[in-house]
């Protein structure tokens, strides 16, 4: 995708393969979320940067994607407070979140399994379409230049993901690597500020699981896009992020550069002591 | 000769009824779609419509009966009378409140119900509509007249007098049908396009299609429901009129819900095309029936051939014509 690409912000950090990260983008402030007698997080504050690929990690059960729940609005937080671009966030519907430049993926894959892989990530830019219903409805020429120019942005990150020869399929009938690829591309196409990417090589085989890495990589380079990434194999997290967030039974027991955070006993023992899979 | 020519007449005027069956379901299948809701209300929905076009139209006091009996007042009328265009255009924004309202007295306090909570409380609001359509506007049988054409087409039935034989005196088709046919044709033209080709199209088959996705790009649910019923409001008050044109507009006019019923079984729930062809099959099939079979089994058959037809169908094709592949999950 050969798109304008942003200058970098000014760099407040540089990691040790040379990448720029910036300001604080976003804050959690001592989360806590109940869902009746349990606890899924428990006290948990870290922050976001941006332009960094921040992950979570943990064992199954320990919270990861309650927490990502609490960014993208869709859990509210017991306690605690969420900052975004230096303002307090107020409780928040899932769509507002989203139309603030927050997009995200699902563990689960949520697709619009009924539509082609064209139209899933065409929706990917409904926030910024701008249109009337009017001027639609009647195919005015500013409405017809904002669709082509939606479509050429749709087309562009087809490319990117190397999906061309699946565009007109519909997602249903894909298999579960190219899934995880589209939901990934109709997150990109909202062109967002933050990326929050839900386990998204779960179930691949290992050249997929490449694939992904490499896109992950590229998205974050070259439009600067600020990631979270929730992993379960350690091997991709240590390859792919600035920062490590480690989670257990809801609570955080580490937080920190990827070398860093491996060489520490609580996460060892939390890796290895608990059973996983 | 000519009873094939007649037999091609009552077809005709099959297809005729069965575009409006097909207006009908229509409303059925685009709430279904969007909330997985099925709509018990959809015929009371179009009865309302009705009613408030003719209030709006004819320049009735709403809820008069209640003013009067409070005030000791008289009133009944205003004393004008709107032309028809504006009235329906006021309408059509009496539906979209009535959708808000729907949308923020019910549906937003039932939010990841079960279907038949959804289902019940559209029953709730079948009955709470009913009445509140009686106390608005009376209870009255009311005529509507939107200026449109009644009556059968006289230049249809000389051209084709004749044909095949003398005997034959031409086809006769009421003039109301055509224009019926011609405005459910636009109505489902404009339909697919806006869902085709518009930002809020776009959202709405988004949301017909998964929940979550459809919120995390950015889709509001509570926007897009007041959409669908706004939407299913127009189709009602469409459907409305020409039935109330018909034959009046009274309490029967929202039985035409009935209707739609079978034409859904056959379409499947979630199909537009399959709601139109499915209005189609079953407003032909029972003409037909009426028209064959009727005279041998003492007629009257078009009350029950429908559903008839529909559950030979659904032993057949459970989901439907155009429905989605009903897939049991092991
Ligand atoms: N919607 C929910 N309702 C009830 N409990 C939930 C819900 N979502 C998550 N939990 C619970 O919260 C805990 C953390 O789950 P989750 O965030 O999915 O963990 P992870 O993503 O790290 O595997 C689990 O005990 C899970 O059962
Ligand atoms: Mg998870």
């Amino acid at each position: 995708m050969n798109r304008m690409v942003p200058p970098p912000p000014t760099p407040s950090h540089v990691t040790e393969d040379g990448r720029a990260i910036g300001p604080v983008l976003m804050e959690l402030r001592n989360i806590t979320l109940r869902f009746g007698g349990v606890v899924a997080i428990k006290d948990i504050s870290f922050d976001i940067r941006e332009g960094e690929i921040r992950a979570i990690i943990g064992p199954n059960g320990a919270g990861k994607s309650s927490m990502l729940n609490v960014i993208s609005g869709f859990y509210r937080p017991t306690e605690g407070e969420v900052w975004f671009e230096g303002a307090r966030r107020p409780p928040m519907r899932p769509y507002k979140v989203a139309r603030q430049g927050i997009a995200r993926t699902f563990q689960n894959i949520a697709l619009f399994s009924g539509m082609s892989t064209l139209d899933n990530i065409m929706t990917g830019r409904i926030t910024r379409m701008r249109s009337s219903l009017l001027s639609q409805a009647l195919w005015w020429g500013p409405a017809e230049r904002e669709e082509s120019a939606h479509r050429e942005a749709v087309e562009k990150i087809i490319d990117f993901l190397e999906i061309q020869h699946i565009r007109k399929t519909p997602v249903g009938r894909l298999p579960y690597g190219l899934q995880k690829r589209v939901e990934l591309g109709r997150a990109l196409a909202a062109e967002p500020r933050l990326l929050l990417l839900d386990e998204p090589m779960a179930g691949m085989n290992v050249e997929e699981k490449e694939d992904m890495s490499r896109f992950i990589l590229d998205v974050n380079d070259e439009f600067g896009t600020t990631i979270v990434l929730i992993e379960h194999d350690m091997g991709v997290v240590m390859d792919l992020s600035d920062r490590v967030v480690v989670m257990d039974y809801g609570r955080k027991i580490g937080d920190g550069p990827p070398e860093e955070v491996r060489a520490s006993k609580d996460v060892i023992d939390a890796y290895l002591g608990v059973a996983h899979d | 000769m000519t009873d094939l020519l007649y037999a091609v007449e009552v077809m005709i005027n099959g297809l005729m009824a069965g575009v409006l069956y097909a207006l009908v379901a229509l409303g059925f299948v685009l709430i279904f779609k969007a909330s997985g809701i099925f709509n018990y209300a959809q015929g009371v929905l179009a009865l309302f419509a009705a009613l408030t076009l003719v209030g709006l139209q004819e320049g009735q006091v709403p809820f008069a009966h209640l003013i009067n009996a409070a005030l000791g007042t008289d009133l009944h009328h205003f004393g004008w009378q709107l032309p028809a265009v504006v009235a329906i255009v006021l309408t059509v924004g009496v539906m979209v409140l009535l959708a808000i309202a729907i949308e923020r007295l019910i549906l937003k306090h039932l939010v990841n119900q079960a279907p038949i909570i959804l289902f019940m409380a559209t029953i709730g609001l079948a009955y709470f509509l009913e009445g509140f359509g009686d106390i608005m506007w009376g209870a009255d049988i009311k005529t509507l007249d939107v200026g449109l054409p009644q009556g059968g087409s006289a230049w249809l039935e000389q051209a084709t007098a004749g044909w095949g034989s003398d005997e034959f005196y031409g086809f006769f088709i009421d003039r109301l049908d055509i224009v019926a046919t011609l405005v459910a044709a636009v109505l489902v033209i404009s339909l697919t396009l806006f869902s085709q080709f518009s930002k809020q199209g776009r959202a709405l088959r988004a949301v017909a299609d998964d929940h979550q996705a459809a919120l995390s790009v950015g889709i509001s649910l509570r926007f897009i429901w007041v959409l669908v019923w706004s939407i299913a409001g127009i189709v009602a008050l469409v459907a409305g009129i020409m039935w109330g044109a018909k034959s009046g507009v009274q309490f029967s006019l929202s039985l035409i819900a009935l209707k739609a019923l079978p034409v859904l079984m056959l379409g499947g729930f979630t199909s537009i095309p399959g709601a139109i062809v499915g209005g189609l099959i079953i407003g032909v099939g029972e003409k037909l029936f009426e028209f064959t079979v009727g005279p041998m089994i003492g007629g009257a058959t078009e009350n029950w051939f429908a559903y008839v037809l529909a559950l030979v169908f659904l032993v057949f094709r459970p989901q439907g014509l155009f429905g989605e592949r009903i897939i049991e999950r092991v």
